[in-house]
């Protein structure tokens, strides 16, 4: 064990400050091939970075690369956030870079040869626990929000069907079940995401809310959304409506629908919620849980669905489960089935150095081995190349 | 001793008796010689009870410790055991003249099996030499001279050794001088007689010469034999080896497995590992790329947590070949950590077949190859678990 160690450390005594060694041979490969990027040479943030910021124009020369999203755009794009250690990454690094991987980039394709004519495609993502799905969802989303699309994001849909406090039995329909904290913070994220569309939009049939209050036809879709935000009681059937004027008015071509929701197994999953006799609630009686499950159907056009799994948040899954036939179960299979799976996997090599190197530049990894072959080696086989386990890895580190 | 305080004793009341008697015969010369005789016989009586009195019950002590196991005795039992052995022999239909010790122990441990688990507790048939203890002879002679002439110095033997290996290192000293003024001198290098031998310890030297020593005694000695051999001397090596013990080194009993070829053509070697009641077999294909497989699962998924996933690359860090080999292994019992042990055992010792000899020896000193022993202790009755003890209550 001595020998080693005196052999580990003359080696990182040979080593200068690690990171010109690695960015050097590499960053002129790079300006040749982008004449767009106007880092100057031999920058290290040349290899793990691209400067281009427009998902529109992402292909296979920038795989494996981090790209910045603006922060102001942050804002706008994603208002129910990021994934929490995600959104932890870029407060840290006061930058949002998302890498561009091979997932993604195909989803991107087929977006960009989406035939809006034809019924909207289901695209799932799913992989195994913390390969990149939500990530790999955001970048879509950044893109659509990009190219002017509707977006309609629901971050996590295993969050309206547990622990919720407040149960109101519905006003629409009496067996369902509203949520009106839940809903009424959608949308408030709504609002925020899509602020220009809703005084475009306008309503197409007139909603009695209450003895005093309605909303007449032809109204912009923002009031709906007002209506739901101050009378909380009914923000659940609000969310109902929007969803469906959505779902009509897509087909008229004036916008272009996007509906992205995260962890769509819980749709049809078990619920943890129960009545106030005790008894369980089946996910069909939550009106918000229907109101999506008709979204979710590709009985529309005009837009796209992006659908991901998620074992993480899911109830009374195991934990190695990640394929859609166990995580969706039967009834939430048929319900999609007409689908296009994408497998999310681990980083490829090429992706696992780009990511090292950016938490490099970053100043991220302090420990003096984290340069060395042999450090980033030790952290391949720890983390296995995957995502999640490299970042909460390196956190320590 | 109490031998020569008999006999201080009786010169004493020898002295003291002539002394008696002559002053009695001076004073009271009126009386018979036998009143006289009988009154200083009686005088002579009571002067011995009064010193010997001390004296008789030491004498009983010193007696009783030595008679325990005289010469005599020695040699009846040595004599008891070759006749048994012999009998011995000719029970289990062997040869008396060629039975050997370990053949004494196969044939008791056939004919009285015992399931004693202390070892030294089941019965043995041994050289009395190796079952009574080495006791000292009496060191006098009848009339009361000591026999060797260091015997006063309380620690004979010892002296006597650090006289002689002196009296050899003058001895060498000497034939040193002689060559070096004949010019024959030469430098020769005896290291390698050293390696692999130890010199003895404290207590062994204690058991062969039948003596206490302190440690400065021990050191003392010890010294001396290394200033012996810094002189280059070929005749004093017997008399330094037999003070030298040799140590078996470790590594030679360091089992390799050998290599097994499959279809492709590629090596892989297998081997097990335990962990308290985990059991781990692993096979360790030469040529991969770090993937390991555990029970058909991904070792990312099998292991969640880091910890164990940095056991199982211990192995493979150690000997710098991290994403050289891929595995494949089947665990069962114990529990996260125990499993994670055990693989980390059994890819250990597969990883034994592909590499040198001397990193065998590093992994060895690093404990990569060492089974760990401990295992769950039982609960004992009287207390809550195995070390907790019930709460104390005062009352």
């Amino acid at each position: 064990m001595l020998k080693r160690m005196t052999r580990l450390v003359s080696g990182a005594r040979q080593l200068d400050p690690g990171r010109l060694l690695h960015g050097g041979p590499q960053a002129p490969q790079s300006l040749a091939a982008h004449p767009d990027n106007q880092v100057p040479d031999g920058s290290p943030r040349a290899v793990s970075c691209t400067s281009e910021g427009d998902p529109a124009r992402h292909g296979e020369q920038h795989e494996a690369r981090h790209y910045c999203i603006p922060l102001q755009d942050l804002r706008t794009t994603f208002p129910h956030g990021l994934p929490p250690r995600f959104g932890m990454q870029v407060r840290t690094f006061n930058e949002a870079c998302l890498m561009v991987r091979r997932p993604a980039l195909e989803l991107l394709r087929y977006l960009k040869n989406t035939n809006f004519a034809h019924p909207a495609v289901r695209y799932v993502l799913y992989g195994e626990k913390g390969t990149g799905k939500t990530l790999s969802l955001c970048h879509v989303i950044h893109f659509c929000a990009k190219q002017d699309w509707l977006i309609l994001h629901i971050p996590d849909a295993h969050l309206w069907v547990k622990n919720c406090r407040d149960l109101l039995q519905s006003t629409y329909n009496k067996q369902r079940f509203d949520q009106p904290v839940e809903a009424s913070s959608w949308l408030k994220n709504f609002k925020t995401a899509n602020e220009r569309f809703l005084s475009q939009i306008k309503v197409q049939e007139k909603y009695v809310w209450n003895k005093r209050e309605s909303t007449e036809k032809g109204r912009p879709l923002g009031e709906v959304v007002e209506q739901g935000l101050t009378r909380v009681r009914n923000a659940t059937d609000a969310v109902g409506i929007v969803l469906k004027e959505l779902k009509s008015q897509s087909r008229l071509g004036a916008f272009r629908l996007l509906v992205a929701v995260d962890g769509v197994n819980a749709l049809w999953g078990r619920t943890t919620l129960k009545r106030e006799d005790k008894s369980p609630v089946a996910p069909e009686e939550l009106a918000l849980v229907h109101s999506v499950r008709k979204m979710v159907r590709n009985d529309w056009h005009g837009g796209a669905i992006v659908l991901t799994l998620s074992q993480t948040g899911s109830l009374f899954k195991p934990r190695k489960a990640y394929l859609p036939q166990e995580l969706l179960g039967k009834e939430g299979f048929d319900a999609l089935d007409p689908f296009i799976p994408i497998l999310v996997s681990n980083y490829s090599p090429k992706e696992f150095e780009s990511c090292i190197q950016y938490y490099l530049e970053n100043s991220w990894l302090q420990h003096e081995k984290a340069h060395t072959e042999e450090g980033k080696k030790e952290l391949l086989f720890l983390s296995n190349a995957n995502p999640g386990q490299l970042e909460r890895l390196c956190a320590y580190l | 001793m109490a031998a020569p305080c008999v006999f201080c004793g009786a010169a004493a009341s020898y002295r003291l008796f002539l002394g008696g008697r002559v002053s009695l015969s001076r004073k009271q010369g009126v009386w018979k010689a036998a009143a006289a005789e009988l009154q200083t016989g009686t005088g002579f009586q009571i002067l011995r009870l009064r010193h010997t009195t001390g004296v008789t019950t030491k004498k009983n002590i010193a007696a009783l410790r030595h008679e325990a196991y005289t010469v005599d005795f020695i040699k009846k039992q040595i004599e008891e055991f070759n006749i048994g052995k012999r009998h011995l022999a000719n029970m289990m239909g062997e040869d008396p003249e060629t039975f050997t010790q370990e053949d004494i122990d196969r044939a008791i441990a056939y004919l009285f099996p015992s399931g004693l688990f202390e070892k030294q507790a089941r019965p043995i048939m041994k050289h009395p030499e190796q079952i009574f203890p080495k006791q000292r002879a009496i060191q006098w002679g009848e009339d009361g001279r000591p026999f060797h002439f260091l015997f006063y110095t309380g620690k004979q033997s010892y002296y006597s050794l650090m006289h002689e290996a002196y009296g050899k290192l003058l001895e060498a000293e000497k034939h040193q001088n002689q060559l070096q003024a004949k010019g024959l001198f030469s430098e020769k290098t005896k290291t390698k007689d050293l390696i692999g031998s130890r010199w003895l310890i404290k207590e062994e030297l204690e058991e062969m010469l039948v003596e206490k020593l302190s440690d400065q005694d021990y050191a003392q000695f010890i010294r001396l034999l290394e200033r012996l051999l810094t002189l280059h001397c070929g005749a004093k090596e017997e008399f330094v080896q037999r003070f030298r013990r040799s140590i078996t080194v470790q590594s030679k009993k360091q089992l390799i497995e050998a290599l097994q070829y499959d279809e492709q053509g590629t090596a892989f070697s297998t081997s097990e590992g335990k962990r308290k009641s985990a059991k781990a077999e692993a096979v360790v294909y030469e040529h991969g790329s770090g993937k390991i497989n555990i029970n058909g699962i991904d070792y990312l998924l099998y292991f969640p947590v880091t910890q164990d996933r940095e056991q199982l690359m211990f192995p493979f860090h150690f000997l710098d070949r991290l994403g050289k080999h891929d595995a494949t292994c089947t665990v069962s019992g114990g529990g996260r950590s125990s499993q994670a042990g055990a693989i980390r055992l059994a890819l250990a010792r597969a990883l034994c077949s592909f590499i040198t000899e001397e990193e065998v020896e590093w992994m060895r000193q690093a404990g990569l190859l060492t089974a760990d022993p401990r295992v769950r202790e039982r609960k004992k009755p009287g207390q809550e678990g195995a070390r907790r003890k019930f709460t104390w209550k005062k009352r």
